[in-house]
């Protein structure tokens, strides 16, 4: 399906905090490639490392968190930069940030300013990377507003971002994130804080203007319902390492990973049988600092292998055709770490 | 069929003719108040005349997004609210029935520990400074057990009972997981030997990994103790695990109410039929969300006018913009408020 180059391609990316308590390795050596009009799905559950890896391709990282390692390469008219050696602070990076590379955040209410109208906010963000005037502008915000599907456009531009309801405030971080094309809109659980009746608004929304604009997009989410419903691509996320990855439907419809697998099972679903025990995961997801030896799942994995998975960590290998896992069922490993 | 069955499956086996809880009428409404006199501007109705009963050994499971009531009615039954007006009759073991709403705090505190709450966040609602044996343990202490030795005998009872180690007792909530603390809550919850548990969204602020085994943990201590649960969810496929019956609400009203699966397979309110078509399914194959609910939920402290969902509902004709249709029920066990349940074929989930 996709002959095409990547518009973006991480390669075996690094992250960690340096706290005083020891290292958090948030993001473990993890590689993707998306592609134009894509929407490439990660799921996985919280402190897996999603928004970590967003960060870190926006250059948003707080400290005490750096990347450590790997590339980050953006696909730029014919030629690639890659952006982990870009200056976070540099001219450079801050083109791509919003032109380029956009970002919807989970909560808007802490992305607006509040003592600044959203029409404003939008108008400044446009202004920053195009060259028009402030009433050219403002133009350009209504009409993303109309886009978005925000009742009363106009007035909705003078309000502020607390006096929207959490939906419109949805809608509008939209707006501001398309409002300067970008190729790449990455929406971190952008439906999270949402009713499940919002939520289908605003995912049929995304699906409509990706279609529209031919925007890829890199869907981050810990909701299975919601990835399958929306991605092409998906990505299984544990403990800041992929587990398993490939189309949707062989996720879903023939998952290998254990871990995949577990999760599909023990998800109480609108088609489970009233009152009958949901098969489970035993146990937790460790603490940071309490990272598991080798694979990261294998306390929690009904097919541990002593002695093997305890030992190193799976590569992330070809399980047939186009999907892949990392789990020793499937490949022997040798390589010591 | 389950739609033929005039009581509710789960109830059936209880053969007490008399629900544990029943909800007439209830309303909670919150004045909005305005400038140093407080002059009364109008009220939030965030609960408008409730009704609804849970019979013994039963799961009643309240859904609805956020902003509907589902709280403030949990509030209101353990009376951490005083309802407006309304009745809320529980049963005490010698078979007469009290009305929670009329009660002053004296005579309250006897039936306290017949109804518990198991709380959303189990990361704010335990308190970091004590440990797992005074938190579980506290409910005992307050209620006369002041020996410590029995204290902790039963204290080590109750964390077996919810699947923790008795040798965690004296370590402090931050050192479990957010599974693990939901069950020293739901240890607490259950250390008088309640009769009726609130539990609102319980597993709402958990890993999705981890959310199974509270639910299991539900059921199963459902079972072993015959408890009666109201389960407050905003999320149809969590309810669907859990309860007998479920009830819809829609700003501060109970828009339906049936048995769980006639609920799911054949709603008769167009909000429940909106609310099951929006649930994102974990199937690819399955594409939901098709038909969109359009708008968004008005406010309980101005609601439109007639039905409160006719702004929003394809269905609508004139009437549903002038009365406000009365809950009745249209089949044994369903209750609907809605002009045209009897006519409308809505879609469901077999
Ligand atoms: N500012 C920070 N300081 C320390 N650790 C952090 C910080 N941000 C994230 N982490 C750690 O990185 C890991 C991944 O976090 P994150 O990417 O936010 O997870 P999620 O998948 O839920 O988005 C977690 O273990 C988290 O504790
Ligand atoms: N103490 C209060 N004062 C005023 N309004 C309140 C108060 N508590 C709740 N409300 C309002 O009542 C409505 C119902 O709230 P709540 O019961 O918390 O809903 P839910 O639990 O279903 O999300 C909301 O509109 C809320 O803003
Ligand atoms: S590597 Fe071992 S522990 Fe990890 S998922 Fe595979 S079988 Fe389970
Ligand atoms: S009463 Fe009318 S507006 Fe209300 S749900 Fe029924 S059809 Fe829709
Ligand atoms: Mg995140
Ligand atoms: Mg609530």
């Amino acid at each position: 399906m996709n002959h095409a180059t990547p518009l973006l391609s991480v390669h075996n990316l690094q992250v960690q905090f340096f706290m005083d308590e020891g290292i958090v390795q948030a993001v473990d050596g993890v590689s993707f490639d998306v592609f134009p009009r894509q929407v490439f799905g990660i799921v996985g559950e919280s402190g897996c490392g999603k928004s970590v890896t967003m960060k870190a391709i926006l250059q948003i990282l707080e400290p005490p968190g750096r990347i450590v390692k790997g590339e980050i390469l953006l696909n730029r008219n014919g030629s690639t930069i890659d952006l982990a050696k870009l200056n976070p602070n540099g001219k450079e990076m801050r083109d791509i940030r919003g032109a380029q590379i956009a970002l919807i955040p989970q909560e808007p209410m802490s992305s607006f300013s509040p003592v600044h109208t959203v029409g404003d906010q939008i108008i400044e963000a446009i202004r920053l990377h195009q060259p028009v005037h402030a009433r050219a502008a403002r133009q350009i915000a209504l009409e993303m507003f109309r886009d978005v599907g925000i009742p009363m456009p106009e007035q909705r531009l003078d309000e502020y971002a607390w006096q929207l309801s959490g939906g419109l405030r949805q809608r509008a971080m939209i707006a501001m994130a398309l409002s300067c094309h970008p190729r790449l809109l990455i929406a971190d659980e952008p439906t999270t804080a949402i009713d499940v009746t919002t939520q289908a608004q605003i995912l049929r929304l995304l699906r409509k203007l990706q279609e529209e604009h031919h925007t890829a997009i890199i869907f981050i989410t810990h909701d299975l319902g919601v990835i399958a419903q929306m991605a092409d691509y998906v990505q299984v996320m544990y403990l800041g390492l992929v587990m398993e990855e490939g189309p949707v439907d062989a996720i879903f419809h023939a998952p290998k990973h254990p871990y995949t697998q577990a999760l599909l099972r023990s998800i109480p679903s609108v088609h489970s049988t009233p009152r009958v025990n949901l098969p489970t995961i035993s146990g937790s997801i460790p603490h940071p600092f309490n990272r598991p030896s080798g694979c990261p799942f294998h306390p929690r994995c009904p097919q541990f292998i002593a002695g093997k998975c305890d030992k190193h960590i799976p590569p992330l290998r070809s399980v047939g055709g186009v999907q892949a896992a990392a789990c020793v069922l499937y490949h022997d490993v040798e390589v010591p770490r | 069929m389950t739609g033929t069955n005039h009581l509710p499956s789960q109830a059936s086996t209880h053969p007490s003719a008399q629900p544990l809880l029943q909800v007439k009428n209830l309303k909670k409404y919150f004045p909005i108040q305005k400038g140093f006199f407080r002059h009364v501007l109008g009220n939030v109705r965030a609960v408008d005349d409730v009704s609804f009963f849970i019979h013994e050994g039963e799961t009643l499971a309240l859904v609805g997004e956020s902003g509907c009531g589902k709280t403030t009615t949990s509030r209101c039954i353990l009376r951490a609210l005083t309802p407006t007006s309304g009745q809320m009759l529980f049963g005490t073991p010698d078979a007469t029935r009290v009305d929670l709403a009329k009660l002053t705090r004296q005579e309250l505190r006897p039936l306290r520990p017949q109804m518990q709450l198991i709380f959303q966040d189990p990361y704010s609602s335990l308190n970091p400074r004590m440990t797992l044996f005074d938190i579980v343990g506290e409910p005992l202490l307050v209620n006369g057990m002041t020996n410590r030795r029995e204290r902790v005998e039963r204290v080590a009872e109750l964390l077996r009972l919810v699947g923790l180690r008795p040798e965690f007792m004296q370590r402090y909530p931050h050192a479990f997981s957010g599974g693990q603390r939901q069950r020293i809550g739901i240890a607490r919850a259950l250390a008088l030997h309640p009769r009726l548990v609130v539990a609102d969204e319980p597993i709402s602020a958990l890993d999705v990994s981890v959310q199974a085994q509270i639910l299991n943990l539900m059921l199963d201590l459902q079972k072993r103790m015959n408890l009666t649960y109201l389960f407050v969810a905003h999320n149809l496929s969590v309810v669907k695990h859990i309860s007998a019956r479920v009830a819809v609400m829609y700003v501060g009203k109970i828009v339906e109410t049936a048995e769980t699966t006639e609920l799911f397979a054949l709603p008769k309110h167009p909000y429940t039929a909106a609310l099951l078509a929006a649930v994102p399914v974990p199937d690819p194959r399955v594409k939901t969300g098709s038909v969109e609910l359009k708008g968004e939920v008005p406010s309980p402290a101005n609601p439109p006018s007639g039905c409160y969902f006719h702004p929003r509902c394809e269905f609508a004709v004139d009437v549903c913009r002038r009365e406000a249709p009365a809950y009745r029920e249209r089949s044994p066990g369903h209750f609907v408020a809605c002009h045209r349940a009897d006519e409308l074929k809505l879609p469901g989930i077999a």
